[in-house]
């Protein structure tokens, strides 16, 4: 699941769980929470919000919930609930293309599969260096990618050689590599200091007071191949009250 | 408005302004004169011809005339303005595209919006590293950008992260970070030396004598989608005597 909370300007959604080492998976409850949450943000956004998801512990978040895929009993029910998972994490990447506000994944630990899919999501990515890892497991796992993951890491990941290593390779990405790679835009010592940094920077963008829905906008007309897969429109959009 | 000159086959087109200071924005006027000067230089093509487009002082552009939006004296007269202003500029970015020679920006100070648009039309930029910087202000002023502004800096700015930071961040980028950034060709310490740098390429280029008509369709099949965007062909061209 995940809680929304304020401070000051600056929106936290935290994926929450049981203990230090819950995976933080995306099961059907878990997505509607995150949806829920973005919805709330966006709600109430102005101008100068921003917004950071982040996690506890080892893991940012490794991905959909397979175990309850799994517990469907049949081969046919577990990709039935797989699929279920994939559709209906789709908006979910759609709210953030569209929030009203900068946004900033603190990847406080391992993010695979959706978990890296969520952090690249974001306008931003801060990691750790000295633990975790994003990790693209899906042709390990034995299962292709669909089709808004892929339109997302190649609006994301500039480099053709990088993206091949991410999809292709299943590379494990530390922090040093993910920043040479162009993933993230800084990586620090613990999670407390990705907590701090991720911070400083939503309220540096948080203090630029930009206009929520140009800002919106902005972001989408830079990914326009994954906004048409998302079905996400782009509209011209002028606030300028001069103008 | 602009005056256009030929120095042995390299044509220059300057932008003029009333002082040190002027910002040479883009009203009608200006995009007119502008307009005719490309116009002419095509007109007056021969292999060898190349193009540089500079200013003087503080300020290469600051982009389009906002002033001259908000004298229409309304918020609805001021946005007619600057859409027209937008629609008429559109056709700037076109004729650079098509143009049959090599071009050069020579930024001698700051390009700001449709200014770093002008000068990112070029096949190469030059600008100071010791002043002025590029930066695309629409996200500060509350404004989208035109679609044609987009599909140039996607065509152009290679790393989705450069994207990001020049038109979501705003990022005001002096000359060694443009350079990093793969924005410009090179950097130099005032405005006589990117005067003369930007000479010495453009004649470099010109003194490889290629046919206009192959450079211009090369030019356009490197940025097919912003050809898209413009509405321009791209067609096959052979104009070797002997094939």
């Amino acid at each position: 699941m995940c809680t929304l909370e304020k401070h000051g300007d600056v929106f936290v959604l935290t994926l929450t769980g049981s203990s230090d080492v819950d995976e933080h998976r995306f099961g059907p409850p878990a997505i509607d929470s995150i949806l829920s949450a973005i919805a709330k943000a966006k709600a109430e956004a102005t101008p100068g919000s921003a917004l950071i998801t982040t996690s506890h512990g080892k893991f940012f978040s490794n991905g959909l919930d397979l175990a309850w895929a799994q517990a469907a009993g049949s081969r046919a029910g577990a990709r039935e609930r797989l699929l279920y998972m994939v559709e209906s994490f789709r908006p979910v990447v759609a709210a953030m293309m569209d929030l009203p506000m900068p946004t900033v994944a603190a990847a406080n630990g391992h993010a695979a599969a959706a978990g890296f899919t969520l952090a690249l999501s974001h306008d931003y990515v801060i990691m750790r260096r000295d633990k975790g890892v994003l990790y693209m497991s899906e042709v390990d796992i034995g299962a292709t990618l669909p089709d808004y993951f892929t339109a997302l890491f190649r609006a994301k990941v500039g480099s053709a050689t990088a993206r091949r290593d991410v999809l292709l390779r299943a590379k494990k990405i530390k922090g040093e590599e993910a920043l040479r790679m162009g993933l993230v835009q800084a990586a620090y010592d613990s999670e407390e200091q990705v907590a701090e940094a991720s911070m400083r920077l939503a309220k540096q963008m948080a203090g630029r007071k930009w206009a929520g829905e140009v800002y919106a906008e902005i972001r989408k007309s830079l990914y326009p191949d994954l906004c048409g897969v998302l079905g996400l429109d782009i509209r011209a959009v002028v606030s300028n009250s001069k103008l």
